[in-house]
């Protein structure tokens, strides 16, 4: 009898997984053809290669040179595979005075991306933590204006700074620029940091303070450590953000020093001379690189980073 | 509140958790300076005659009559009426059916995904160069198509006024569909998995049991949706100065390039800023329902 019970439960026991995973499993080579399946897959792919055409062709005409460029069809590989077009966008290209290409707006990038990055998360993380553990009185206010003013079109806020920065005597500098993306940065940033120390168990921050602990040292000692996944996130989201900025980098630098979207804007919609189709076509993967290069490589966390950043936009 | 007791003397009111309040002074200065401050200040000089320089000579709503009266002014709202509408709509629907298409358990789900979002990782003036590659006329989709034997096939969006708005919309789907089918798929697998199994036992058929229970269900994930993509709408920008810098002519001009320009080109502040004022008005039409529907409503939210 105990025995027959035993048996029956571990028989249950293999048929409930069983039910799940070996059932679809026998019907397999009916489902994969079944016109569900056709569907689904078939949108799926259709959608895909409409996704993936824009890159194709890109990098189809940038390897091309003009002469087959003005014969054949984007969509056809090229001939004679040539990297003078990808040289010619990296060294050579026009805009206005300057012809060294977009190697120039590409290291303005890099000077503008790396501190903005930096400076912003130090400046968020620091703010989301005494907004989760130090509140004090007026700071949900602040906190409001921040998120409500992430709305507000960039537009409005403009040339109030302008003013400001030439005020402080920096509008035009790489400088500059770098106090614009903390400050447009800090609502998202300062939100996700908030969220994120706000889930950390409180009775670590009490014993920190039982210790003796005070507000830096628990910053340092014990929040930092413990937020990797959280500054990984932010850093990709500040990251493309800031690569793909064109608006702030025409607004408020000088020409020397605009950032490599701004540059390729002007190199390819220059109205002199004949248009260099495949230089154009290098010059945008190169500018798009970057931002790509991060997407690929950081994977589920660029998700992660969309989906936490988009919780309020 | 976790600091310090709260019966700690009076006087040092100021002083408690002053650590926490040195560190949040970038956050106070541009929540006041920039946001608030900035703000009000572009709304009162949009109440002033300022051409080259900011001047506080009040002319009342004349910087607003005239920007109304402005063909170029009311070819922006038009275009960004369009866009908006059609790029709302477009972007949700798509996003929605490739959500609950990737959520068939299919394989290759992480593949499909990538290939999606990536758009969303490239700059507006990338997205923008790209398709204005695509379209041109004379190397691009038309012709390729006309190649083929359909010589009187004529695909122009970028080249043609009438249609120019549409070929903005088709690069701005591509870009942005992805995020959009992300989301949702994030809030489809947040529906409870016997939701599916009660419609099924039922008899309900698929589409049924989307349109009138999961739909509904995910009105949270909606709501943020549209207001994403609306907020993004009133300041596109990137994406028509890369693909047509506002032509043929002023036919795909839109508020926020009018803003630019008046500001840094036609340096007519006073024209700037009373239509930076009227992008705040929209936005702020689209913000305060959804901040009351989330926020003030029910109070259900910590």
């Amino acid at each position: 009898m105990l025995n027959l019970v035993t048996n029956n439960s571990i028989a249950e026991h293999e048929a409930a997984p069983g039910r799940i995973t070996s059932g679809p499993k026998g019907r397999k080579p009916r489902r994969t053809l079944s016109r569900r399946n056709i569907i689904v897959y078939g949108t799926l792919i259709v959608v895909a290669l409409y996704y993936l055409l824009p890159l194709y062709v890109m990098i189809m005409t940038s390897l091309k040179g003009m002469p087959e460029i003005r014969v054949g069809n984007i969509f056809a590989p090229p001939l004679e595979i040539t990297f003078d077009p990808w040289v010619k966008a990296w060294a050579e290209a026009c805009t206005g005075l300057n012809c060294d290409g977009l190697s120039r707006g590409f290291w303005n990038s890099v000077r503008i991306t790396v501190p903005s990055v930096i400076i912003s998360i130090a400046v968020a993380s620091v703010n989301g933590y005494a907004l989760a553990n130090w509140r004090f009185k007026g700071a949900d206010l602040f906190f409001t204006i921040l998120i409500v003013g992430a709305f507000i079109p960039y537009q409005v806020m403009i040339y109030p700074i302008v003013i400001v920065l030439r005020e402080m005597g920096v509008y035009g500098t790489l400088t500059g620029l770098v106090i614009v993306h903390t400050i447009f940065g800090m609502p998202i940033l300062t939100l996700l940091f908030r969220n994120y120390f706000a889930g950390l168990p409180e009775e670590l921050f009490k014993a920190a303070r039982v210790d003796g602990a005070g507000f830096w040292t628990i910053y340092f000692k014990i929040m930092l450590p413990m937020s990797l996944p959280i500054f990984v996130v932010a850093m990709i989201l500040q990251v493309t953000g800031i690569w793909n900025d064109f608006l702030f980098g025409v607004v408020f630098t000088r020409p020397e020093y605009y950032p490599m979207t701004v540059q390729l804007n002007n190199i390819v919609n220059s109205v002199q001379g004949v248009k260099e189709y495949n230089v154009n076509m290098a010059a945008t993967i190169l500018t798009g690189a970057v931002p790509l290069v991060v997407y690929f490589v950081s994977g589920r966390l660029f998700v992660r980073g969309i989906a936490a950043g988009a919780v309020k936009g | 509140m976790t600091g310090q007791t709260r019966g700690s003397a009076r006087p040092n009111q100021w002083l408690r958790n002053l650590n926490a309040k040195i560190a949040s002074v970038p956050m106070i200065l541009t929540a006041v300076v920039i946001f608030v401050g900035g703000t009000a200040w572009t709304v009162l000089y949009s109440f002033t005659n300022s051409k080259l320089l900011p001047r506080l000579s009040f002319v009342g709503l004349d910087q607003y009559e005239r920007l109304w009266a402005a063909p170029r002014w009311l070819v922006s709202i038009e275009n960004l009426a369009i866009y908006g509408v059609l790029s709302l709509i477009f972007s949700l629907v798509i996003g929605f059916v490739l959500a609950a298409l990737m959520d068939q358990k299919i394989r290759f789900e992480n593949a499909f995904r990538t290939i999606m979002l990536y758009p969303f990782a490239l700059s507006f003036i990338v997205t923008g160069l790209v398709w204005q590659w695509l379209l041109n006329p004379q190397f691009g989709i038309q012709s390729i198509v006309r190649s083929l034997g359909w010589t009187s096939f004529s695909f122009d969006p970028l080249y043609n006024a009438d249609i120019v708005i549409y070929g903005i919309l088709i690069a701005a789907l591509w870009q942005g569909t992805g995020l959009v089918m992300c989301l949702m798929l994030a809030g489809l697998r947040g529906i409870d998995e016997d939701i599916w199994k009660a419609a099924r036992v039922d008899g309900i058929p698929m589409w049924k049991t989307y349109v009138l229970i999961i739909i509904p269900m995910m009105r949270g994930v909606f709501i943020t949706t549209l207001v994403i993509i609306a907020s993004g709408i009133v300041k596109v920008y990137d994406l028509v100065v890369a693909q047509t810098s506002g032509g043929p002519g002023i036919a795909s001009e839109v508020p926020a390039k009018y803003v630019y320009d008046y500001m840094f080109q036609a340096q007519n502040l006073g024209q700037g800023f009373a239509a930076s004022t009227m992008m705040l008005l929209t936005v702020a039409i689209i913000i305060v329902p959804w901040a009351y529907l989330e926020f003030g409503g029910g109070r259900k939210r910590a």
